[in-house]
Protein backbone atom coordinates (compact mmCIF):
# COMPACT_ATOMS: atom_id res chain seq x y z
CA UNK A 1 0.00 0.00 0.00
CA UNK A 2 1.34 3.44 -0.92
CA UNK A 3 2.06 6.00 1.81
CA UNK A 4 -0.74 8.47 0.88
CA UNK A 5 -3.20 5.60 0.75
CA UNK A 6 -2.15 4.35 4.16
CA UNK A 7 -2.46 7.88 5.58
CA UNK A 8 -5.93 8.20 4.07
CA UNK A 9 -6.94 4.85 5.57
CA UNK A 10 -5.70 5.75 9.06
CA UNK A 11 -7.45 9.14 8.82
CA UNK A 12 -10.71 7.47 7.80
CA UNK A 13 -10.63 5.03 10.72
CA UNK A 14 -9.69 7.84 13.11
CA UNK A 15 -12.72 9.81 11.89
CA UNK A 16 -14.93 6.76 12.42
CA UNK A 17 -13.52 6.28 15.93
CA UNK A 18 -14.32 9.91 16.84
CA UNK A 19 -17.76 10.04 15.22
CA UNK A 20 -19.86 9.16 18.31
CA UNK A 21 -18.25 12.07 20.19
CA UNK A 22 -19.42 14.55 17.56
CA UNK A 23 -22.61 13.18 16.01
CA UNK A 24 -26.05 12.46 17.43
CA UNK A 25 -27.73 9.08 17.90
CA UNK A 26 -29.23 9.11 14.38
CA UNK A 27 -25.83 9.23 12.69
CA UNK A 28 -24.22 6.83 15.18
CA UNK A 29 -26.92 4.29 14.32
CA UNK A 30 -26.66 5.02 10.58
CA UNK A 31 -22.89 4.58 10.55
CA UNK A 32 -23.12 1.38 12.62
CA UNK A 33 -25.53 0.05 9.99
CA UNK A 34 -23.13 1.09 7.21
CA UNK A 35 -20.26 -0.74 8.90
CA UNK A 36 -22.39 -3.89 9.08
CA UNK A 37 -23.13 -3.54 5.36
CA UNK A 38 -19.40 -2.96 4.74
CA UNK A 39 -18.58 -6.30 6.39
CA UNK A 40 -21.31 -7.90 4.25
CA UNK A 41 -19.89 -6.26 1.11
CA UNK A 42 -16.34 -7.36 1.92
CA UNK A 43 -17.52 -10.96 2.19
CA UNK A 44 -19.07 -10.72 -1.28
CA UNK A 45 -15.94 -9.04 -2.66
CA UNK A 46 -14.00 -12.15 -1.64
CA UNK A 47 -16.15 -13.99 -4.20
CA UNK A 48 -16.75 -11.35 -6.89
CA UNK A 49 -13.55 -9.34 -6.86
CA UNK A 50 -10.98 -11.84 -5.64
CA UNK A 51 -12.14 -15.23 -6.92
CA UNK A 52 -14.21 -14.02 -9.88
CA UNK A 53 -17.45 -15.67 -8.72
CA UNK A 54 -20.39 -13.33 -9.28
CA UNK A 55 -23.05 -14.47 -6.83
CA UNK A 56 -26.56 -13.03 -6.86
CA UNK A 57 -27.63 -15.00 -3.82
CA UNK A 58 -25.39 -13.70 -1.08
CA UNK A 59 -28.33 -12.43 1.01
CA UNK A 60 -29.31 -16.06 1.76
CA UNK A 61 -26.45 -16.30 4.27
CA UNK A 62 -27.08 -12.81 5.64
CA UNK A 63 -30.79 -13.59 6.05
CA UNK A 64 -30.37 -17.04 7.62
CA UNK A 65 -28.02 -15.70 10.31
CA UNK A 66 -30.37 -12.84 11.09
CA UNK A 67 -33.21 -15.34 11.61
CA UNK A 68 -30.95 -17.34 13.91
CA UNK A 69 -31.06 -14.45 16.40
CA UNK A 70 -34.79 -15.16 16.77
CA UNK A 71 -34.58 -18.93 16.42
CA UNK A 72 -31.79 -19.24 19.01
CA UNK A 73 -34.02 -17.77 21.72
CA UNK A 74 -36.52 -20.03 23.51
CA UNK A 75 -39.10 -17.23 23.23
CA UNK A 76 -39.16 -13.62 22.09
CA UNK A 77 -38.68 -12.19 25.58
CA UNK A 78 -35.84 -14.42 26.75
CA UNK A 79 -32.33 -12.94 26.42
CA UNK A 80 -29.80 -15.08 24.55
CA UNK A 81 -26.05 -14.95 25.02
CA UNK A 82 -24.09 -13.28 22.23
CA UNK A 83 -21.33 -15.84 22.74
CA UNK A 84 -23.53 -18.83 21.95
CA UNK A 85 -26.03 -17.37 19.47
CA UNK A 86 -23.42 -15.67 17.24
CA UNK A 87 -21.35 -18.84 16.65
CA UNK A 88 -24.60 -20.74 16.09
CA UNK A 89 -25.80 -18.21 13.49
CA UNK A 90 -22.44 -18.11 11.73
CA UNK A 91 -22.20 -21.92 11.70
CA UNK A 92 -25.68 -22.13 10.16
CA UNK A 93 -24.72 -19.66 7.41
CA UNK A 94 -21.43 -21.44 6.77
CA UNK A 95 -23.18 -24.80 6.50
CA UNK A 96 -25.78 -23.39 4.11
CA UNK A 97 -22.97 -21.83 2.04
CA UNK A 98 -21.14 -25.15 1.98
CA UNK A 99 -24.23 -26.93 0.65
CA UNK A 100 -25.26 -24.26 -1.87
CA UNK A 101 -21.64 -23.77 -2.92
CA UNK A 102 -21.06 -27.49 -3.44
CA UNK A 103 -23.91 -27.53 -5.97
CA UNK A 104 -23.67 -24.05 -7.50
CA UNK A 105 -19.91 -24.24 -8.09
CA UNK A 106 -20.49 -27.02 -10.62
CA UNK A 107 -21.71 -24.25 -12.92
CA UNK A 108 -19.89 -21.26 -14.33
CA UNK A 109 -20.44 -17.66 -15.39
CA UNK A 110 -24.03 -16.62 -16.01
CA UNK A 111 -25.30 -20.03 -14.89
CA UNK A 112 -23.58 -19.56 -11.55
CA UNK A 113 -25.41 -16.23 -11.18
CA UNK A 114 -28.75 -17.90 -11.93
CA UNK A 115 -28.17 -20.89 -9.63
CA UNK A 116 -27.09 -18.75 -6.67
CA UNK A 117 -30.14 -16.55 -7.26
CA UNK A 118 -32.40 -19.62 -7.34
CA UNK A 119 -31.00 -21.04 -4.09
CA UNK A 120 -31.33 -17.72 -2.27
CA UNK A 121 -34.94 -17.44 -3.48
CA UNK A 122 -35.55 -20.85 -1.94
CA UNK A 123 -34.27 -19.56 1.40
CA UNK A 124 -36.43 -16.45 0.99
CA UNK A 125 -39.58 -18.46 0.36
CA UNK A 126 -38.88 -20.83 3.26
CA UNK A 127 -39.09 -17.81 5.57
CA UNK A 128 -41.85 -16.13 3.57
CA UNK A 129 -44.25 -19.04 3.12
CA UNK A 130 -43.86 -21.02 6.35
CA UNK A 131 -44.75 -20.11 9.91
CA UNK A 132 -41.08 -19.95 10.95
CA UNK A 133 -40.52 -16.73 12.90
CA UNK A 134 -43.66 -14.94 11.83
CA UNK A 135 -43.89 -15.93 8.17
CA UNK A 136 -44.03 -13.04 5.70
CA UNK A 137 -44.40 -10.47 8.52
CA UNK A 138 -41.16 -11.42 10.22
CA UNK A 139 -40.57 -11.24 13.95
CA UNK A 140 -39.41 -8.71 16.53
CA UNK A 141 -36.39 -9.14 18.74
CA UNK A 142 -37.55 -7.60 22.02
CA UNK A 143 -34.40 -8.37 23.98
CA UNK A 144 -30.93 -7.83 22.51
CA UNK A 145 -28.39 -10.64 22.94
CA UNK A 146 -26.35 -10.27 26.13
CA UNK A 147 -22.56 -9.95 25.95
CA UNK A 148 -22.07 -10.94 29.60
CA UNK A 149 -19.29 -13.37 30.50
CA UNK A 150 -20.08 -14.77 33.95
CA UNK A 151 -21.09 -11.65 35.86
CA UNK A 152 -18.93 -9.28 33.78
CA UNK A 153 -20.58 -7.32 30.96
CA UNK A 154 -17.96 -5.82 28.61
CA UNK A 155 -20.53 -3.95 26.50
CA UNK A 156 -24.26 -3.55 25.97
CA UNK A 157 -25.54 -4.18 22.44
CA UNK A 158 -28.68 -2.15 23.28
CA UNK A 159 -26.56 0.97 23.75
CA UNK A 160 -26.03 2.83 20.44
CA UNK A 161 -22.49 3.94 21.25
CA UNK A 162 -21.43 0.52 22.51
CA UNK A 163 -22.96 -1.11 19.47
CA UNK A 164 -21.21 1.38 17.19
CA UNK A 165 -17.78 0.62 18.63
CA UNK A 166 -18.45 -3.11 18.53
CA UNK A 167 -19.22 -2.76 14.80
CA UNK A 168 -16.13 -0.62 14.22
CA UNK A 169 -14.05 -3.35 15.89
CA UNK A 170 -15.79 -5.95 13.73
CA UNK A 171 -15.03 -3.96 10.57
CA UNK A 172 -11.34 -3.59 11.44
CA UNK A 173 -11.06 -7.24 12.46
CA UNK A 174 -12.75 -8.50 9.28
CA UNK A 175 -10.66 -6.24 7.07
CA UNK A 176 -7.46 -7.31 8.82
CA UNK A 177 -8.21 -11.03 8.63
CA UNK A 178 -9.27 -10.88 4.98
CA UNK A 179 -6.19 -8.83 4.00
CA UNK A 180 -4.06 -11.49 5.69
CA UNK A 181 -5.94 -14.15 3.76
CA UNK A 182 -5.42 -12.33 0.43
CA UNK A 183 -1.67 -12.13 1.05
CA UNK A 184 -1.42 -15.84 1.81
CA UNK A 185 -0.90 -18.66 -0.66
CA UNK A 186 -4.61 -19.39 -0.42
CA UNK A 187 -5.45 -15.80 -1.42
CA UNK A 188 -2.97 -15.88 -4.29
CA UNK A 189 -4.55 -19.11 -5.52
CA UNK A 190 -7.99 -17.45 -5.47
CA UNK A 191 -6.65 -14.59 -7.61
CA UNK A 192 -5.18 -17.17 -9.97
CA UNK A 193 -8.61 -18.79 -10.30
CA UNK A 194 -10.16 -15.44 -11.16
CA UNK A 195 -7.48 -14.82 -13.76
CA UNK A 196 -7.46 -18.23 -15.47
CA UNK A 197 -9.09 -21.22 -13.83
CA UNK A 198 -8.22 -23.70 -16.58
CA UNK A 199 -4.54 -22.87 -16.16
CA UNK A 200 -4.78 -23.31 -12.39
CA UNK A 201 -6.12 -26.82 -12.89
CA UNK A 202 -3.42 -27.65 -15.41
CA UNK A 203 -0.87 -26.55 -12.80
CA UNK A 204 -2.36 -28.98 -10.27
CA UNK A 205 -4.74 -26.86 -8.19
CA UNK A 206 -8.01 -28.45 -7.15
CA UNK A 207 -9.87 -25.25 -7.99
CA UNK A 208 -13.25 -26.62 -6.95
CA UNK A 209 -12.03 -27.08 -3.37
CA UNK A 210 -10.51 -23.59 -3.30
CA UNK A 211 -13.72 -22.02 -4.62
CA UNK A 212 -15.85 -23.97 -2.17
CA UNK A 213 -13.66 -22.85 0.75
CA UNK A 214 -13.94 -19.22 -0.39
CA UNK A 215 -17.70 -19.54 -0.86
CA UNK A 216 -18.15 -21.04 2.60
CA UNK A 217 -15.98 -18.42 4.27
CA UNK A 218 -17.83 -15.63 2.45
CA UNK A 219 -21.14 -17.14 3.61
CA UNK A 220 -19.90 -17.27 7.21
CA UNK A 221 -18.82 -13.61 7.17
CA UNK A 222 -22.11 -12.60 5.55
CA UNK A 223 -23.69 -14.45 8.46
CA UNK A 224 -21.80 -12.31 10.99
CA UNK A 225 -23.14 -9.21 9.22
CA UNK A 226 -26.69 -10.60 9.10
CA UNK A 227 -26.61 -11.45 12.80
CA UNK A 228 -25.66 -7.91 13.83
CA UNK A 229 -28.08 -6.37 11.32
CA UNK A 230 -30.92 -8.25 13.04
CA UNK A 231 -29.63 -7.21 16.46
CA UNK A 232 -29.50 -3.56 15.42
CA UNK A 233 -32.85 -3.41 13.60
CA UNK A 234 -34.58 -5.40 16.36
CA UNK A 235 -36.61 -7.16 13.72
CA UNK A 236 -36.13 -9.88 11.10
CA UNK A 237 -38.16 -10.41 7.96
CA UNK A 238 -37.85 -12.39 4.72
CA UNK A 239 -36.65 -9.25 2.88
CA UNK A 240 -33.26 -9.72 4.56
CA UNK A 241 -32.77 -12.85 2.43
CA UNK A 242 -34.36 -11.41 -0.70
CA UNK A 243 -32.72 -10.93 -4.06
CA UNK A 244 -33.06 -7.16 -3.58
CA UNK A 245 -30.67 -7.49 -0.69
CA UNK A 246 -28.31 -9.65 -2.80
CA UNK A 247 -28.37 -7.05 -5.58
CA UNK A 248 -27.90 -4.22 -3.10
CA UNK A 249 -24.69 -5.67 -1.70
CA UNK A 250 -23.45 -6.56 -5.18
CA UNK A 251 -24.03 -2.93 -6.15
CA UNK A 252 -21.93 -1.79 -3.18
CA UNK A 253 -19.04 -3.97 -4.30
CA UNK A 254 -19.23 -2.82 -7.93
CA UNK A 255 -19.75 0.84 -7.02
CA UNK A 256 -16.77 0.88 -4.67
CA UNK A 257 -14.42 -1.16 -6.86
CA UNK A 258 -13.74 -4.89 -6.79
CA UNK A 259 -10.90 -7.04 -5.58
CA UNK A 260 -9.19 -5.17 -2.74
CA UNK A 261 -11.84 -5.05 0.06
CA UNK A 262 -11.37 -1.29 0.54
CA UNK A 263 -13.61 -0.73 -2.46
CA UNK A 264 -16.37 -2.79 -0.84
CA UNK A 265 -16.17 -0.61 2.29
CA UNK A 266 -16.22 2.61 0.25
CA UNK A 267 -19.13 1.24 -1.79
CA UNK A 268 -21.15 0.45 1.35
CA UNK A 269 -20.63 3.96 2.70
CA UNK A 270 -21.39 5.61 -0.65
CA UNK A 271 -24.54 3.64 -1.37
CA UNK A 272 -26.15 3.96 2.07
CA UNK A 273 -25.20 7.64 2.45
CA UNK A 274 -26.48 8.41 -1.07
CA UNK A 275 -29.74 6.63 -0.25
CA UNK A 276 -30.01 8.65 2.97
CA UNK A 277 -29.19 11.91 1.16
CA UNK A 278 -31.52 11.50 -1.81
CA UNK A 279 -34.42 10.20 0.28
CA UNK A 280 -34.15 13.29 2.50
CA UNK A 281 -34.49 15.52 -0.60
CA UNK A 282 -37.43 13.95 -2.35
CA UNK A 283 -39.90 11.14 -2.09
CA UNK A 284 -38.93 10.12 -5.64
CA UNK A 285 -35.38 9.48 -4.45
CA UNK A 286 -34.88 6.33 -6.50
CA UNK A 287 -34.61 8.48 -9.64
CA UNK A 288 -31.59 10.60 -8.57
CA UNK A 289 -30.17 7.47 -6.91
CA UNK A 290 -30.23 5.63 -10.24
CA UNK A 291 -28.65 8.60 -12.00
CA UNK A 292 -25.92 8.70 -9.34
CA UNK A 293 -25.08 5.03 -9.84
CA UNK A 294 -25.01 5.36 -13.63
CA UNK A 295 -22.77 8.40 -13.35
CA UNK A 296 -20.28 6.63 -11.06
CA UNK A 297 -20.14 3.56 -13.28
CA UNK A 298 -19.58 5.70 -16.40
CA UNK A 299 -16.98 8.07 -14.95
CA UNK A 300 -15.22 5.59 -12.66
CA UNK A 301 -15.44 2.18 -14.34
CA UNK A 302 -13.09 0.72 -11.73
CA UNK A 303 -15.16 2.04 -8.84
CA UNK A 304 -15.08 4.92 -6.35
CA UNK A 305 -11.84 3.60 -4.87
CA UNK A 306 -10.21 4.67 -8.13
CA UNK A 307 -11.29 8.34 -7.83
CA UNK A 308 -7.82 9.62 -6.94
CA UNK A 309 -6.13 7.84 -9.84
CA UNK A 310 -8.80 8.98 -12.26
CA UNK A 311 -8.45 12.61 -11.16
CA UNK A 312 -4.68 12.34 -11.46
CA UNK A 313 -5.16 10.92 -14.96
CA UNK A 314 -7.31 13.89 -15.97
CA UNK A 315 -4.85 16.37 -14.50
CA UNK A 316 -2.02 14.60 -16.31
CA UNK A 317 -3.80 14.81 -19.65
CA UNK A 318 -4.47 18.49 -19.25
CA UNK A 319 -0.93 19.30 -18.10
CA UNK B 1 6.94 -43.01 -17.69
CA UNK B 2 3.69 -41.93 -19.31
CA UNK B 3 2.02 -44.39 -21.65
CA UNK B 4 -1.11 -44.33 -23.79
CA UNK B 5 -2.72 -47.54 -24.96
CA UNK B 6 -5.29 -47.58 -27.78
CA UNK B 7 -6.24 -44.03 -26.79
CA UNK B 8 -9.28 -42.82 -28.74
CA UNK B 9 -11.25 -39.59 -28.74
CA UNK B 10 -14.35 -39.06 -30.87
CA UNK B 11 -15.99 -35.71 -31.53
CA UNK B 12 -19.41 -36.74 -32.86
CA UNK B 13 -18.59 -39.08 -35.72
CA UNK B 14 -15.03 -37.82 -36.17
CA UNK B 15 -12.13 -39.75 -34.67
CA UNK B 16 -9.74 -36.96 -33.66
CA UNK B 17 -7.48 -39.55 -32.05
CA UNK B 18 -7.93 -43.13 -33.14
CA UNK B 19 -6.38 -46.00 -31.15
CA UNK B 20 -3.08 -44.26 -30.53
CA UNK B 21 -0.49 -46.05 -28.41
CA UNK B 22 2.75 -44.48 -27.40
CA UNK B 23 5.14 -44.52 -24.49
CA UNK B 24 7.23 -41.64 -23.21
CA UNK B 25 10.54 -42.77 -21.71
CA UNK B 26 12.76 -40.95 -19.28
CA UNK B 27 15.84 -39.28 -20.84
CA UNK B 28 14.06 -39.02 -24.18
CA UNK B 29 12.62 -36.22 -26.25
CA UNK B 30 9.70 -37.75 -28.08
CA UNK B 31 8.61 -35.53 -30.96
CA UNK B 32 5.07 -35.70 -32.26
CA UNK B 33 4.63 -34.36 -35.78
CA UNK B 34 1.92 -34.34 -38.38
CA UNK B 35 -0.15 -31.96 -40.49
CA UNK B 36 -2.72 -29.61 -38.97
CA UNK B 37 -5.75 -31.55 -37.72
CA UNK B 38 -3.74 -34.74 -37.25
CA UNK B 39 -4.85 -34.95 -33.62
CA UNK B 40 -1.62 -33.87 -31.93
CA UNK B 41 -3.16 -31.28 -29.61
CA UNK B 42 -6.09 -33.58 -28.85
CA UNK B 43 -3.60 -36.26 -27.83
CA UNK B 44 -1.86 -33.82 -25.47
CA UNK B 45 -5.22 -32.80 -24.04
CA UNK B 46 -6.02 -36.47 -23.41
CA UNK B 47 -2.64 -37.15 -21.77
CA UNK B 48 -2.95 -34.08 -19.52
CA UNK B 49 -6.50 -34.92 -18.44
CA UNK B 50 -8.00 -31.87 -20.15
CA UNK B 51 -10.17 -34.18 -22.27
CA UNK B 52 -11.65 -37.52 -21.30
CA UNK B 53 -10.83 -40.36 -23.71
CA UNK B 54 -13.68 -42.13 -25.51
CA UNK B 55 -11.71 -45.36 -25.19
CA UNK B 56 -8.26 -46.55 -24.22
CA UNK B 57 -6.12 -46.08 -21.13
CA UNK B 58 -3.40 -43.82 -19.78
CA UNK B 59 -0.85 -45.06 -17.30
CA UNK B 60 1.80 -43.24 -15.32
CA UNK B 61 4.89 -45.16 -14.15
CA UNK B 62 3.03 -48.38 -14.92
CA UNK B 63 -0.11 -47.58 -12.90
CA UNK B 64 -3.29 -46.90 -14.84
CA UNK B 65 -4.89 -43.45 -14.31
CA UNK B 66 -8.62 -43.84 -14.94
CA UNK B 67 -10.80 -40.72 -15.33
CA UNK B 68 -7.79 -38.43 -15.15
CA UNK B 69 -8.52 -34.79 -14.33
CA UNK B 70 -6.04 -32.02 -15.19
CA UNK B 71 -5.15 -31.19 -11.57
CA UNK B 72 -4.62 -34.89 -10.86
CA UNK B 73 -2.24 -35.40 -13.80
CA UNK B 74 -0.36 -32.22 -12.84
CA UNK B 75 0.10 -33.44 -9.29
CA UNK B 76 1.36 -36.81 -10.53
CA UNK B 77 4.10 -34.83 -12.24
CA UNK B 78 2.78 -34.37 -15.76
CA UNK B 79 3.30 -30.73 -16.73
CA UNK B 80 2.11 -29.20 -19.95
CA UNK B 81 2.23 -26.04 -22.00
CA UNK B 82 -0.52 -24.80 -24.27
CA UNK B 83 -0.43 -24.15 -27.99
CA UNK B 84 -1.86 -20.67 -27.49
CA UNK B 85 -0.26 -18.89 -24.56
CA UNK B 86 -2.35 -19.66 -21.53
CA UNK B 87 -0.98 -17.60 -18.68
CA UNK B 88 -2.27 -15.28 -15.95
CA UNK B 89 -2.40 -12.06 -17.95
CA UNK B 90 -2.97 -9.65 -15.03
CA UNK B 91 -0.22 -11.15 -12.88
CA UNK B 92 3.52 -10.53 -13.04
CA UNK B 93 5.81 -13.00 -14.77
CA UNK B 94 7.22 -13.83 -11.35
CA UNK B 95 3.79 -14.47 -9.81
CA UNK B 96 2.82 -16.63 -12.79
CA UNK B 97 5.75 -18.92 -11.99
CA UNK B 98 5.37 -18.62 -8.21
CA UNK B 99 1.76 -19.79 -8.43
CA UNK B 100 2.89 -22.67 -10.61
CA UNK B 101 5.48 -23.69 -8.02
CA UNK B 102 2.92 -23.32 -5.22
CA UNK B 103 0.71 -25.90 -6.93
CA UNK B 104 3.10 -28.67 -5.91
CA UNK B 105 3.50 -27.57 -2.28
CA UNK B 106 1.59 -29.09 0.61
CA UNK B 107 -0.38 -26.86 3.00
CA UNK B 108 -1.93 -24.72 0.28
CA UNK B 109 -4.46 -23.65 2.87
CA UNK B 110 -1.94 -22.13 5.25
CA UNK B 111 -3.38 -18.65 5.61
CA UNK B 112 -1.00 -17.46 8.32
CA UNK B 113 2.01 -17.38 5.99
CA UNK B 114 2.37 -14.70 3.33
CA UNK B 115 2.69 -16.18 -0.14
CA UNK B 116 5.69 -13.98 -0.92
CA UNK B 117 7.47 -15.30 2.18
CA UNK B 118 7.06 -18.86 0.92
CA UNK B 119 10.71 -19.59 0.05
CA UNK B 120 10.06 -22.89 -1.70
CA UNK B 121 7.82 -21.24 -4.29
CA UNK B 122 9.75 -17.98 -4.73
CA UNK B 123 13.03 -19.84 -5.26
CA UNK B 124 11.48 -22.23 -7.78
CA UNK B 125 9.91 -19.29 -9.62
CA UNK B 126 13.22 -17.43 -9.91
CA UNK B 127 14.98 -20.56 -11.10
CA UNK B 128 12.30 -21.25 -13.72
CA UNK B 129 12.37 -17.67 -15.04
CA UNK B 130 16.16 -17.78 -15.19
CA UNK B 131 16.23 -21.01 -17.15
CA UNK B 132 14.20 -19.48 -20.00
CA UNK B 133 16.04 -16.15 -19.86
CA UNK B 134 13.24 -14.06 -18.42
CA UNK B 135 14.98 -13.04 -15.16
CA UNK B 136 14.97 -9.38 -16.18
CA UNK B 137 11.19 -9.43 -16.74
CA UNK B 138 10.24 -10.51 -13.21
CA UNK B 139 7.84 -7.67 -12.51
CA UNK B 140 6.30 -7.21 -15.95
CA UNK B 141 2.72 -8.43 -16.19
CA UNK B 142 2.23 -11.33 -18.57
CA UNK B 143 0.04 -9.03 -20.68
CA UNK B 144 3.00 -6.65 -21.15
CA UNK B 145 5.36 -9.38 -22.42
CA UNK B 146 6.21 -9.74 -26.09
CA UNK B 147 4.74 -12.78 -27.82
CA UNK B 148 7.97 -14.77 -27.72
CA UNK B 149 8.55 -13.88 -24.08
CA UNK B 150 5.07 -15.09 -23.22
CA UNK B 151 5.83 -18.42 -24.92
CA UNK B 152 8.95 -18.65 -22.75
CA UNK B 153 6.89 -17.81 -19.66
CA UNK B 154 4.53 -20.64 -20.57
CA UNK B 155 7.50 -23.04 -20.46
CA UNK B 156 8.86 -21.51 -17.26
CA UNK B 157 5.51 -22.06 -15.53
CA UNK B 158 5.56 -25.69 -16.55
CA UNK B 159 9.14 -26.03 -15.22
CA UNK B 160 8.24 -24.35 -11.93
CA UNK B 161 5.89 -27.24 -11.15
CA UNK B 162 8.97 -29.52 -11.38
CA UNK B 163 7.30 -32.10 -13.63
CA UNK B 164 8.80 -35.47 -14.47
CA UNK B 165 6.89 -35.57 -17.76
CA UNK B 166 6.61 -32.49 -19.98
CA UNK B 167 3.97 -32.18 -22.68
CA UNK B 168 4.97 -29.22 -24.86
CA UNK B 169 2.46 -28.07 -27.45
CA UNK B 170 4.36 -26.09 -30.10
CA UNK B 171 6.63 -24.29 -27.64
CA UNK B 172 8.64 -22.61 -30.42
CA UNK B 173 5.70 -21.14 -32.34
CA UNK B 174 6.13 -17.37 -32.49
CA UNK B 175 9.63 -17.36 -31.02
CA UNK B 176 12.58 -15.62 -32.61
CA UNK B 177 15.59 -17.62 -33.80
CA UNK B 178 17.65 -16.84 -30.71
CA UNK B 179 14.86 -17.71 -28.30
CA UNK B 180 14.21 -20.97 -30.17
CA UNK B 181 17.85 -22.00 -29.88
CA UNK B 182 17.80 -21.26 -26.16
CA UNK B 183 14.69 -23.38 -25.67
CA UNK B 184 16.12 -26.28 -27.70
CA UNK B 185 19.29 -26.18 -25.60
CA UNK B 186 17.13 -26.10 -22.49
CA UNK B 187 15.17 -29.15 -23.67
CA UNK B 188 18.40 -31.11 -24.09
CA UNK B 189 19.38 -30.43 -20.49
CA UNK B 190 15.85 -31.00 -19.20
CA UNK B 191 15.51 -34.47 -20.63
CA UNK B 192 17.90 -35.88 -18.04
CA UNK B 193 15.64 -37.96 -15.82
CA UNK B 194 12.51 -36.65 -17.50
CA UNK B 195 10.27 -37.62 -20.39
CA UNK B 196 9.40 -34.92 -22.90
CA UNK B 197 6.68 -34.96 -25.54
CA UNK B 198 7.32 -32.23 -28.10
CA UNK B 199 4.67 -31.22 -30.62
CA UNK B 200 6.38 -28.98 -33.15
CA UNK B 201 6.05 -27.83 -36.74
CA UNK B 202 9.63 -26.68 -37.17
CA UNK B 203 11.20 -29.80 -38.73
CA UNK B 204 14.78 -28.55 -38.34
CA UNK B 205 14.18 -28.20 -34.62
CA UNK B 206 12.48 -31.59 -34.37
CA UNK B 207 15.25 -33.48 -36.14
CA UNK B 208 17.85 -31.57 -34.12
CA UNK B 209 16.61 -32.65 -30.68
CA UNK B 210 14.27 -35.63 -31.01
CA UNK B 211 15.31 -39.09 -29.86
CA UNK B 212 12.06 -40.65 -31.03
CA UNK B 213 9.57 -39.30 -33.55
CA UNK B 214 5.94 -40.28 -33.91
CA UNK B 215 4.08 -39.14 -37.00
CA UNK B 216 0.32 -38.70 -36.89
CA UNK B 217 -2.19 -38.00 -39.65
CA UNK B 218 -6.00 -38.06 -39.42
CA UNK B 219 -5.90 -39.28 -35.82
CA UNK B 220 -3.78 -42.36 -36.39
CA UNK B 221 -0.08 -43.07 -36.00
CA UNK B 222 1.61 -43.35 -39.39
CA UNK B 223 5.05 -44.20 -38.12
CA UNK B 224 7.11 -44.14 -34.98
CA UNK B 225 10.79 -44.66 -34.32
CA UNK B 226 14.19 -43.03 -34.46
CA UNK B 227 14.58 -39.91 -36.66
CA UNK B 228 16.45 -41.95 -39.29
CA UNK B 229 13.72 -44.55 -39.57
CA UNK B 230 10.96 -41.94 -39.75
CA UNK B 231 12.86 -39.91 -42.34
CA UNK B 232 13.19 -43.02 -44.52
CA UNK B 233 9.54 -44.07 -44.18
CA UNK B 234 7.84 -43.72 -47.56
CA UNK B 235 4.32 -43.33 -46.15
CA UNK B 236 5.49 -40.42 -44.01
CA UNK B 237 7.26 -38.76 -46.93
CA UNK B 238 4.11 -38.99 -49.00
CA UNK B 239 1.72 -37.80 -46.31
CA UNK B 240 3.68 -35.08 -44.70
CA UNK B 241 7.35 -34.42 -45.05
CA UNK B 242 7.44 -33.77 -48.78
CA UNK B 243 10.53 -33.98 -50.93
CA UNK B 244 12.64 -31.71 -48.77
CA UNK B 245 13.61 -34.66 -46.63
Amino acid sequence: MSAPRRALLILAFLALALLPLLAGKFYVDLFAKIMIMAVFAMSLDLLVGVTGLVSLGHAAFFGLASYMVVLAAPDQYAPVSLWTSLPLAVAASALLALIIGALALRTRGVYFIMVTLAFSQMVYFVFHDTKIAGGSDGAYIYVKPQATIGSWSPFDLGNSTHFYYAMLALLVLTLGLLRLLLASRFGHALRGIRSNEQRMRALGFNTYAYKLAAFTLAGAIAGVAGYFAAVQFGVVNPEMASWHQSANVLLMVILGGVGNLFGAIVGAFALVLAQDFFSSLTKHWLLPMGAFIILVVMVLPRGLIDTLQTLRGWAGRRG
Amino acid sequence: MLAARELTRRFGGVFAVDRVSLELQADEIHALIGPNGAGKSTLINLLSGELAPSAGTISFRGAPVPHARPEQMARLGVGRTFQRSNVFMELSAFENCRLAAQARLPRGWAVYERALDCRASTKAARRALGSVGLESRNDATAAALAHGERRALEIAMCLATEPSVLLLDEPLAGMGAEESLRVLALLRTLKRGRAILLVEHDMDAVFAVADVITVMADGVVLASGSPEIVRANSAVREAYLGDAF
